[in-house]
């Protein structure tokens, strides 16, 4: 049940360090959440909505309860307490009540001895459903029947809106928001809807304690906040909730929201035996929330010699049925629509708004991934328009220390953005292969479509930067707790979840860097040890917890130094500076700073196009990224290649597709991630930059090559094809129809 | 649910008789995705990995028999390659490295999936599906074996234990578009093959296989005979318009390969 102590061989901050976890992974002998196994344990299964939008009738569950095997068929009158959960804002009911507002809405919950009966069982729970209309698209959803009428986010500090469905709407307004330019361009853009699509599936198991708590096994983001949002509905004090972090198979924003936590405590409460649930691949797309569908309008104006004057950006983001973290989405994709450029005047509208569709929320990029799109289409255009060279264009509005956001927060901190630039620029892409060529190094690889006809190669350039950490003045904070043995050893408590990241490295490193000492372990990550660590999302996982355990250590040594020879225990919470949130009404920062630190990546990426058939093939890319300081350059490398991975897949295939809010696609048959062949080789430059405010001077580094990834392919794709590819993903379709 | 495991053909096709109720699987590439995905749930399983006379290949008067155990990888990388290449071609392209391994051609058919990667190649030359039962043996050629969307000419109690062809050592190629560059389901495909006369079949652009064939001399007329011959639609993997495109672009490349 436990999992082993973790334990490095050598490794200070700085040092390249081998992942511990790296060998198991590769020979399948990690433990998954979906691996975990106790004695008498039985296994719950989630009977979810058939439809988008629907009245639920009537609910019967009597030829469930008595089918073989089974032990439980709960409904919305089994949850005990709060009967609506959210990450921030409660709006999501546990369990339907009396409607369902999106395909896959979690409405009974079946526990049996064998999952196939928990299966049987769920297929006999008879629901009688009044089919609505569905709100299915983004820009008819403030026209149309308020799917939230109570809303939710209302009262937070945002501006007041009483359109239907909205769920934030945001306006920043900077200098002039009318002034005029030379050169003028304008566009409208589209990002279709990602999912994280990690390969662990959400799952988790529950036990019950014998005294009326629960501890819950389960992989996931954020230990601490699923507590706060379990409890209540279990209507139990925190304290009798403890939740662990069992093995993680990637996250990417998509395991912030709860899934089977409360569902398997409900059942292992009921049933007084533990419960384990493992989505199956169908079941896991609507499990989670997925990558906000974004609709664009942007005008950048310009001087002659390419310096900006305003900008002017219009955004939609279409939050799916329930709340989630789109208020967050909305804001970021707003304060990150230029791109890591300075405009003395703008003006940034960004809506998120309800529909029936699947929930959006959290994913890797966070809101900056969609604007990047278009605001980088938007600077070729400029560029193209006054004939300046792409990459000079950007030098020449690059960001900089002492420049001012659109927010009006000045940079206080590192922004080496023309350095990553200048950087990536310089980065050399190999010569073409000559032909003829084995097909898989061709576009449509193994397909065999080709053998050189119709192959166009372009080379595209994109830049883009994000914030790190939680923003607009959100507690964000993260503790760690140190036991030291006067035998030089010690043991860090973190509840930092390891999601694939290497947070744990990480904390290894700076614990060993501070106390001097080889023998560090870390305990498993749970919330009963140690205060809250945060969520590993934001690009803040490695900043926080670096901060706090470098302080917990410092703590320590202090501590032993005035009871020498005995074992000291102590524990430290780490905050980043302060944020504050940003005017209601004119989108400008209320104190110093609504964001705490930037992180940028330029990249060059070459591609070749079947320019006949629309099928494509990434070549090589270069990346140059801002990492404040690199604590283990082999995991910041690995982040790089990960994270372009994943912008990779939203420019050429990854796409939740919809009829009517019904999920179309969703097998990893029908929802294409890329392979080996489709991922090119990444040359990363990282450029060291240390952030005054950060421990160690470290950045985040898992968001920035994910934001700009996707816009510097479309851009070597336009290169390659002459055409505008307006909308990610490109389909074949776009580039030869 | 039972799973039936013979060891001789004999054994199977009397199982098959008696239970013909019974789904038949080789590789389970296609079986087991539908068993786990809880999209099929046959009260019995006719598990023929253990029948020797469905493995491998064997030659009769000039004819091959490849055995319905036959599995991609064997066929991407033995001798048969040579004799034909655009069903080493499309082997070549299923599924992963796993998958190629335990995928067959028995089972391709079986499957009778429009997509089905195998059946655009075997239709190209001609063959035929070897049908057994208890009650005899039948040869009946691809394109008709296939119905159907997922429907062939199987009867109850038959197995498929064979495809029958005549290598026609004619110049030949096979092609797949898929959004990724390997591992993917076609959006659609096009074996193409040119000795007297052209020959084509496509996968993923109408329900059933059609070859399509033409006089040599008609080359430059062929790439638009085969986009007129499928009736493709718009699902999730592609849109028919594309896809009709695609069979024009396609063809053209294939004849430039074969007539070279």
């Amino acid at each position: 049940m436990t999992q082993a102590v973790r334990q490095l061989q050598v490794g200070r901050v700085g040092e390249l360090v081998p992942r511990v976890d790296a060998p198991p992974k590769v020979k399948g002998e990690f433990a998954y959440a979906s691996d975990l196994v106790v004695p008498g344990m039985l296994w719950g299964h989630t009977l979810r909505s058939p439809w988008s939008h629907a009245r639920i009738v009537s609910i019967d569950i009597s030829e469930a309860v008595s089918m073989p095997g089974v032990h439980a068929v709960l409904t919305h009158d089994d949850v005990p307490g709060q009967k609506t959960y959210g990450l921030e804002f409660p709006d999501q009911p546990v369990l339907a009540i009396d409607r369902v507002l999106y395909y896959g809405e979690p409405v009974a919950l079946v526990a049996a001895e064998h999952p196939e009966q928990a299966r049987r069982a769920a297929d006999r729970i008879r629901v009688e459903y009044e089919p609505l209309e569905p709100v299915a698209d983004m820009e008819r959803a403030l026209d149309s029947p308020d799917l939230h009428p109570e809303k939710p986010t209302r009262g937070h500090g945002y501006r007041e809106d009483d359109r239907a469905n909205v769920v934030r709407h945001l306006v920043i307004r900077h200098g002039d928001p009318d002034a005029e330019g030379d050169v003028s361009v304008s566009g409208y853009y589209e990002v279709g809807s990602q999912d994280q699509a990690f390969l662990g599936p959400e799952s988790g198991l529950a036990v019950p304690d014998g005294e009326g708590g629960v501890d819950i096994y389960v992989a996931t983001q954020w230990l601490h906040v699923d507590r706060a949002q379990v409890a209540p509905c279990l209507d139990l004090p925190l304290e009798q909730v403890r939740i662990h972090l069992a093995g993680v198979g990637g996250a990417f924003g998509g395991r912030e929201d709860l899934s089977m936590q409360i569902h398997g405590a409900l059942l292992a409460l009921h049933t007084s035996r533990p419960v384990k649930i493992v989505y199956d691949r169908e079941e896991s797309f609507t499990g989670h929330v997925h990558r906000h569908p974004a609709r664009m309008w942007c005008e950048h104006r310009a001087r002659r010699d390419g310096k900006l004057v305003n900008v002017r950006f219009r955004i939609l983001l279409d939050g799916g049925a329930y709340a989630s973290s789109s208020t967050a989405v909305a804001s970021n994709a707003a304060s990150f629509a230029l791109g890591p450029y300075e405009s003395p005047n703008a003006l940034i509208e960004s809506t998120a708004v309800y529909t029936n569709n699947p929930p959006c929320g959290a994913m890797r990029g966070f809101g900056a991934v969609q604007t990047c799109f278009a605001a980088e289409a938007q600077m070729d255009r400029l560029a193209a328009a006054l004939g300046i060279d792409p990459v000079e264009l950007r030098l020449l509005n690059a960001l900089k220390p002492g420049d001012v956001l659109p927010t009006g927060q000045a940079i206080t901190g590192s922004m080496p953005v023309a350095e990553c630039i200048r950087a990536a620029a310089a980065l050399a892409p190999p010569a073409p292969e000559p032909l003829p060529r084995d097909v898989i190094r061709l576009p449509g690889g193994a397909g065999n479509t080709t053998n050189g006809d119709g192959v166009r190669r372009g080379v595209g350039f994109a830049v883009g930067f994000k914030n790190i950490a939680y923003s607009e003045g959100f507690d964000d904070y993260c503790a760690a707790r140190v036991r030291l043995s006067p035998d030089a050893w010690a043991e860090v408590h973190c509840a930092a979840a390891e999601v694939g990241q290497g947070v744990t490295g990480v904390i290894l490193q700076v614990a060993r860097t501070e106390l001097g000492i080889d023998d560090v372990r870390l305990a498993p990550g749970q919330t009963a040890t140690v205060e809250s660590a945060g969520s590993a999302s934001a690009s803040r996982m490695t900043w926080m917890a670096a901060g706090a355990v470098r302080d917990a250590c410092r703590a320590a040594l202090e501590e032993q130094a005035r009871r020498p020879g005995e074992e000291v225990d102590v524990e430290r919470i780490y905050r980043h500076p302060r944020t504050t949130p940003l005017d209601p009404e004119t989108g400008q920062i209320t104190g110093e700073r609504a964001h705490v630190a930037f992180a940028t990546c330029a990249m060059k990426v070459v591609t070749e196009v079947d320019v006949d058939l629309g099928l494509t093939r990434v070549v090589w890319i270069g990346a140059a990224q801002d990492v404040g300081r690199a604590v283990n350059p082999q995991q910041v490398e690995g982040q790089i290649e990960g994270g372009t991975a994943q912008g990779l897949g939203l420019a050429l295939m990854e796409e939740i597709q919809t009829r009517d809010g019904l999920i179309t696609n969703a097998s990893f048959t029908d929802y294409l991630i890329p392979t080996a062949l489709d991922m090119p080789p990444v040359e990363s430059v990282l450029i060291e930059d240390p952030e005054p405010d950060a421990p160690y001077g470290v950045k985040g580094v898992g968001e920035p090559p994910t934001v700009v990834s996707s816009a510097a392919i479309a851009s070597a794709l336009r290169d390659a094809t002459g055409r505008e590819l307006t909308r990610i993903p490109v389909r074949p379709d776009d580039i030869c129809l | 649910m039972d799973v039936l495991t013979p060891t001789t053909l004999v054994e199977a096709l009397r199982l098959k008789a008696e239970h013909p109720d019974a789904w038949a699987i080789q590789g389970g590439t296609d079986l087991m995705v539908a068993l786990n995905f809880d999209r099929a749930r046959p009260e019995r399983v006719l598990n023929l990995n253990e029948v020797r006379e469905l493995r491998g290949f064997t030659r009769q008067n000039g004819s091959l028999r490849l055995a319905s155990g036959l599995t991609y990888a064997e066929i991407e990388h033995g001798e048969l390659r040579d004799e034909l290449p655009a069903l080493a071609e499309a082997s070549r392209t299923v599924g992963s490295p796993q998958i190629r391994n335990r995928g067959t051609i028995g089972g391709n058919l079986g499957t009778a999936s429009p997509a089905g990667d195998a059946i655009p190649p075997l239709a190209v030359e001609r063959a035929e599906v070897e049908c057994a039962s208890v009650r005899g043996t039948r040869r009946v050629p691809v394109t008709d074996f296939i119905t159907g969307v997922k429907r062939n000419a199987l009867e109850q109690d038959e197995l498929i234990t064979a495809v029958w062809l005549s290598p026609s050592r004619a110049p030949q190629t096979f092609m797949k578009i898929g959004p990724r560059n390997a591992m993917v389901i076609a959006v659609v495909s096009l074996a193409v093959a040119a000795d007297d006369e052209l020959r084509a079949c496509f996968g993923s652009a109408a329900p059933r296989p059609v070859l399509v064939t033409a006089p040599r001399d008609e080359a430059s007329s062929f790439p638009e005979r085969v986009a007129e011959a499928a009736a493709p639609i718009d699902d999730v993997r592609g849109s028919e318009r594309y896809r009709r495109h695609a069979l024009r672009v396609l063809t053209e490349r294939a004849l430039k390969r074969v007539l070279a």
